[in-house]
């Protein structure tokens, strides 16, 4: 597996008291989509969390194109090329949208991907470029934190339940966009969802957490037809 | 009439200096949710610094700007050596450490420097300027006093509003979080929030010594009319902390012309009191965002 960009190790994180994440292996490549699903509290966040460095792993290894990423700052990750995006969209609402768009860059300093580009992958947010990011609707702010995320050029990039409050059609949008940005970028995407049937349509494989450990991994097709799996874990 | 003008002016003047404070107190609250109550001390000590400097025989302008570079210094080091550790931690854990630096900086000035307020000369002239015959209360230092906060305020916002380095303080003050994840260095920022800060406290000092005085504790009440400013004008808005310290130093210049200076802080609390019953957030608050 030479080829893979993310990979973690025998993954260790605490939430609080809580051993959120509980000894993780996990492998995404370019150009692939994994979903990771699992009920509220199953370690989904705190994964997230763990790999981009927000909280710091108890045990076991994060590699992103195969450097280890132990102990380093989020803002060094970043400049490697990983990005994430955290849940609740976080936008900074008192920033415009271009402003959002902008900060997502600075670190590339020239080599940023223009906003314009992105104002072609999302035109609702070109028209609403000088607005502060709070006056935005559920679905723009998505579009524009994932936006933002991809003006740093990342080859990883993690997704934090970006259905979350969405209405099905703007959170199936976002969910096919996705698809196309990982395949049309190369680029490898974690896309933890609790609507385990949208992000299974869209992904590659699928990892199922729950209290912090893998219960179940596979293509997504084949996670799809587990009905017994998606009794017991999926809900649906 | 003449006295009313008289008064404007003067309000206007001292105004600018509550100002100033009221900025060095709306930086750092923006970037960090900390009320700097030591800022007092902070500007003493580097007014201070100026005092001596100028005891020693140095030119008014070297003393002046070493009051500044040593203020963005100090600024620096007191985010670096003490707030930093205070990330994460209980809000009142700050207030109690900037208290408490705020209490050793007094102590440790009144050490070395001894208790007794020291004269500060201003940098231009303190006669008024004379129209039609009459002498107004307002002078060429005044002038000074105002146009060098109004420079400092501009050269801020256009700092935040119009610069790289603006926007990723202000994502640091909104969202540090998401800022790191955008790959801004938080650190990096949150100390420049101070020096600058600190920078615009020193300036404070320095313009309102030749009228205090400098001593240990002779820019408390600086503090006090810079805080009343800063919430008045929502704590959060360098704007905000201008009109604030404008509007502050009108009325209590009025209060103390007219009434008595007896008054003048017992006034400050009273429009304090008013601003946050009327306008709990401040007159120049931030809307509400759209919760979605």
């Amino acid at each position: 597996m030479s080829d893979a960009l993310l990979q973690t190790e025998g993954l260790i994180a605490e939430y609080g008291p809580v051993r959120a994440v509980d000894g993780v292996d996990l492998t995404v490549h370019g150009g692939r989509v994994t979903a990771v699903l699992g009920a509220n509290g199953a370690g989904k966040t705190t994964l997230l969390r763990a790999i981009s460095g927000l909280v710091r792993a108890r045990a076991g290894s994060v590699r992103l194109d195969g450097r280890s990423l132990a102990g380093m700052a989020v803002e060094r990750i970043v400049r490697l090329g990983l990005s994430h995006v955290p849940e609740g969209r976080g936008v900074i609402t008192e920033l415009t949208t271009e402003e959002n768009l902008l900060l997502g860059g600075l670190w590339r300093r020239r080599d940023a991907m223009p906003v314009e580009e992105i104002y072609e992958l999302f035109p609702p947010l070109r028209e609403r470029r000088r607005q502060p990011a709070g006056s935005l609707s559920g679905g723009e702010r998505q579009m524009l934190s994932i936006g933002r995320a991809l003006v740093g050029r990342p080859r990883v990039l993690l997704l934090d339940e970006p259905s979350l409050g969405l209405a099905p059609l703007v959170s199936s949008q976002i969910m096919r966009l996705v698809r196309r940005l990982a395949t049309e970028r190369r680029l490898a995407v974690l896309l933890v969802e609790q609507n385990a049937r949208s992000a299974l349509a869209v992904a590659d494989r699928g990892i199922v957490l729950n209290l912090g450990r893998i219960v179940a991994e596979g293509d997504a097709a084949e996670l799809i037809a587990d009905e017994d799996l998606r009794q017991a874990y999926l809900g649906f | 009439m003449t006295r009313f003008v008289d008064l404007t002016l003067n309000g206007i003047s001292t105004g600018a200096i509550y100002a100033a404070a009221a900025l060095a107190l709306v930086i750092i609250w923006r970037s960090t949710r900390i009320v700097n109550f030591a800022q007092g001390g902070m500007l003493m000590v580097t007014t201070f610094i100026a005092s001596a400097l100028l005891s020693a025989g140095a030119a008014y302008w070297i003393a002046f700007v070493v009051a500044l570079v040593s203020g963005l210094v100090f600024g620096a080091l007191v985010e670096r050596l003490l707030m930093r550790h205070l990330i994460g931690a209980p809000p009142l854990n700050a207030v109690i450490v900037a208290f408490g630096l705020l209490i050793l900086l007094e102590a440790a000035a009144g050490m070395i420097w001894g208790n007794t307020p020291r004269s500060f000369p201003p940098a231009f002239s303190i006669r008024g300027y004379s129209v039609g015959g009459t002498r107004l209360l307002f002078a060429p230092n005044d002038t000074f006093i105002v146009l060098a906060v109004l420079a400092s305020a501009l050269l801020l916002a256009l700092l935040f509003r119009r610069t790289t380095l603006g926007l990723r303080m202000r994502a640091t003050a909104f969202a540090p979080e998401v800022a790191r994840l955008l790959g801004v260095r938080v650190g990096g920022m949150l100390m420049l929030g101070w020096a600058l800060a600190s920078l615009v406290g020193s300036l404070a000092g320095v313009l309102v010594a030749p009228s205090v005085f400098v001593g240990p504790n002779q820019f408390d009440t600086i503090l006090i009319f810079g805080f009343t400013a800063a919430v008045m004008g929502g704590l959060d808005s360098p704007v905000g902390a201008v009109v604030g310290g404008l509007v502050l130093g009108l009325a209590l210049s009025y209060v103390g012309g007219y009434e008595g200076s007896a008054l003048v802080t017992l006034a400050a609390l009273v429009i304090l009191l008013i601003v946050l019953m009327v306008r709990p957030r401040g007159l120049f608050s931030t809307p509400q965002e759209r919760r979605v």
